[in-house]
């Protein structure tokens, strides 16, 4: 190693930067220990018991929703669960839904029909300005709590049934053998994903494409209908259907979750639209140019050109769109779906009085979910990144 | 060889603006038409219900009975209330006086030809707030105390907003300088608490404000309850603002930092003098995006059980000297436009700094 100038300690840079480093720990520490010591001395004089042994506690409430087996009698370790997957729940639908109506809406924007852009355009600069809590209490207390009542409900046919105990649609009841026919299907999609690489090959080797469409609408569709027929037919609708006061019947969408969907899908549209706009502009002009020389039509060059390579652009922040989403569906509190907030931190939190450990456990899950989003992010950025780039 | 063809014509006039901006192909010319429908199917009947169905006059409840429209004589009921929540009626023309000296301060920042901005600047972010806290909360000069607890409505949501953009700022700076510090101590703690913050919702956040500081503060620290709100959005819009800010110093190119250096100046200096008045011009846009997330999300001190815009109007929703699906949808679109007012006229301000940007790039 090179001998550094001598000179007096406190001028050289890398003791002071030793030096400060130690600062900086020592007075975090003390800080640290300050606040230890403070929470220690509030809890023995409020008398609130401390750790984690309360997860096995009985709950003693009941959850509206629950995707997993729960009753009153069951512990607090239980509730947390029911939470999580409700916030899971709320986020999966509200990102399907909220992606399909950005895209609409991102193309949309950039679309050379006049009408159709400033729509759009009206769209996002309406939904984005305006904040989500009140867009949420908007739809659930302005609009699905008004629907009359399950007697006078709004319905189309069977298909759509509208009151304010929620929204009804047909259920699928899988049968005796139904497997098998979504066996066949899997196996359908499969197999035509293989024909099309398999084509998609041959193409790049000789030149000349196979033709394999009329096999793929076989595969997928004709399979798991034949299979259908030769099992007897194993699907079959529950319609929901007016019994007393009360729809049966059917899968029924509690007006909570209804609204909790509706609000967040069509604010994060708003967002992913903008995400998806720019992600288009961003793919160089002569990309669009040179298609259209090639004579594609309009939406072959959308589809095959434009949005492959928007993708690169478009992924990294839509990602950051879907966590933002996840966590604004801890807004759910406010109309009272039961998510990990409103459950875990909200009802446990006002029974047990454990705010630290409770709250270190939402914050905990919270942020778990951002650190695998963005390690699953940063993996698929890697594994797309332009050759020839860093 | 094929023949010799005329020029395209060159068209102009309405038929055919109309021609290749609408019904320009079959698709194009089903999805006008589908638009079209739209428009027909909502804009009419929400009009007839915010203007023609709606009641107008009247003071009280049974000005809007059985009227299937708008209730706007609720908002003319409620509208001290909206604007400042429970503040004492002989009072309010103090938060008269903070809203106008605010709004002729911005208004001097934003307006191009005015000068001395970086002196008006500098007020707006050191005495302003001073004289607004004691203008508000009183206590000085004989003026009475009005307690935090009776701040509401649109005051309420315009402090904390304040608050949270004043106070972030420089947090936020400060975050995204330790960010790309060299010192690793410095580096590993300031990313764990801008991820950590950037990681959880503000909901929990505030929940821990209201439940978690009094616990790690000594017994007879009397925490003003609003002051830990504040205190807990001021964080948390630092981590974010500290982002924004990051972005700004990676696009300043590097010569201006080793430039500095080659100066002689020492890592302060430089960041003052070279680094942070060249980055914040860029960062200008994301930073106003950024206020507008945080006016948006002042709404959520609601769920704690602040009053606030939001707060005044849900509560208006469910009063029951009121409460009528009618009013409540109201409301809600009274509150919409003020929050849009509010965030439109600055997201339009952030894009008209990103233009005045690109310009300056493009010279």
């Amino acid at each position: 190693m090179a001998e550094r100038p001598r000179r007096a300690v406190w001028r050289d840079t890398h003791w002071r930067s030793i030096f400060a480093q130690a600062l900086v720990l020592v007075a975090l520490a003390g800080v640290a220990a300050w606040l230890v010591h403070n929470a220690a001395d509030a809890l023995t004089r409020r008398h609130v018991a401390s750790g984690f042994g309360f997860l096995e506690h009985t709950a003693g409430f009941s959850i509206s929703q629950t995707l997993i087996d729960y009753s009153e009698e069951m512990s607090y370790g239980r509730t947390l669960w029911v939470g999580l997957l409700n916030t899971l729940l709320v986020s999966a639908v509200s990102i399907v839904l909220s992606t399909i109506l950005g895209f609409i809406v991102g193309i949309g924007r950039l679309s050379s029909n006049w009408l159709v852009a400033k729509l759009c355009t009206i769209y996002i600069e309406t939904l984005r300005n305006i904040p989500l809590l009140l867009q949420i209490l908007f739809w659930y207390f302005g609009v699905l709590q008004t629907l009359p009542v399950p007697r006078q409900s709004m319905t189309l046919g069977s298909w759509l049934v509208l009151n304010n105990r929620g929204v009804y649609v047909p259920e699928v009841v899988f049968g005796h053998g139904s497997w098998i026919v979504i066996a066949t299907f899997l196996f359908g999609l499969a197999a035509s994903f293989g024909l099309y690489r398999w084509a998609q090959h041959t193409q790049q080797r000789t030149g000349k494409r196979p033709v394999v469409g009329w096999a793929m609408p076989l595969l997928i569709i004709g399979l798991p209908v034949v299979a259908t027929f030769a099992l007897g037919h194993p699907f079959s609708l529950s319609w929901p259907e007016l019994s007393g006061f009360q729809y049966q019947g059917g899968l029924s969408i509690n007006p909570e979750l209804a609204g909790m969907t509706t609000g967040l899908s069509i604010y994060t549209a708003a967002y992913i639209a903008e995400i998806v706009r720019a992600g288009l502009l961003s793919v160089a002009r002569g990309q669009r140019e040179a298609a259209e020389a090639l004579g594609l039509p309009r939406q072959r060059v959308l589809w095959l050109v434009l949005i492959p390579q928007a993708m690169r652009v478009i992924i990294p922040p839509l990602a950051s769109e879907y966590l933002s989403l996840t966590k604004n569906s801890s807004l759910a509190i406010a109309i009272g779906y039961p998510d990990l907030v409103s459950v875990f931190a909200g009802t446990v939190l006002n029974q047990t009085g454990q705010a630290i450990e409770i709250l270190s456990i939402t914050m905990a899950i919270y942020l778990a979910l951002s650190l695998i989003t963005s390690g699953l992010m940063n993996l698929y950025s890697y594994a797309h990144r332009l050759e020839g780039s860093a | 060889m094929t023949a010799f063809r005329a020029p395209p014509k060159h068209h102009e006039g309405p038929v055919e603006w109309v021609r290749v901006h609408l019904f320009d192909g079959v698709f194009n010319s089903i999805l006008t038409l589908a638009m079209i429908a739209l428009v027909v199917w909502a804009v009419p009947p929400a009009a007839k219900w915010l203007f023609i169905d709606a009641a107008w006059h009247g003071a009280a409840r049974d000005a809007c009975e059985g009227v299937s429209g708008a209730c706007w004589p609720y908002i003319g009921a409620r509208l001290g209330q909206i604007v400042y929540g429970f503040y004492d009626a002989g009072e309010r023309w103090r938060a008269d006086v903070v809203f106008a000296f605010g709004a002729i301060g911005l208004a001097w920042l934003v307006i191009p030809r005015l000068p001395r901005k970086g002196w008006v600047g500098g007020m707006m972010l050191t005495l302003y707030p001073l004289v607004a806290f004691v203008l508000l909360s009183g206590g000085w000069f004989g003026l009475p105390i009005v307690s935090t607890e009776r701040w509401g409505g649109l005051l309420l949501t315009l402090v904390v907003a304040a608050v949270g953009i004043v106070a972030s700022l420089p947090l936020g700076v400060i975050l995204a300088l330790g960010r790309r510090s060299e010192l690793p101590v410095v580096r590993v703690l300031c990313v764990a608490f801008i991820e950590v913050w950037r990681g959880v919702p503000m909901i929990t956040v505030l929940f821990a404000a209201s439940s978690l500081l009094p616990l790690f503060l000594p017994d007879g620290w009397e925490f003003d309850k609003l002051l830990r709100a504040l205190i807990s959005i001021a964080f948390f819009n630092a981590a974010y603002m500290a982002e924004v800010v990051r972005a700004g110093l990676q696009a300043l190119p590097k010569g201006q930092y080793e430039g500095a250096a080659a100066l002689g100046l020492g890592y302060w200096q430089a960041m003052i003098f070279i680094v942070l008045p060249q980055a914040l011009r860029t960062m200008l846009p994301g930073i106003v995006n950024n206020m507008v997330s945080m006016f948006k999300d002042t709404s959520l001190v609601t769920i704690i059980g602040f009053f606030d815009l939001m707060g005044t109007i849900q509560a208006g929703a469910t009063d029951l000297e009121w409460a009528s699906p009618n009013v409540a949808v109201t409301g809600y679109i009274f509150a919409a436009l003020i929050y849009w007012a509010f965030c439109f006229s600055m997201s339009r301000y952030s894009a008209h700094l990103e233009e005045q940007l690109a310009e300056g790039e493009r010279r």
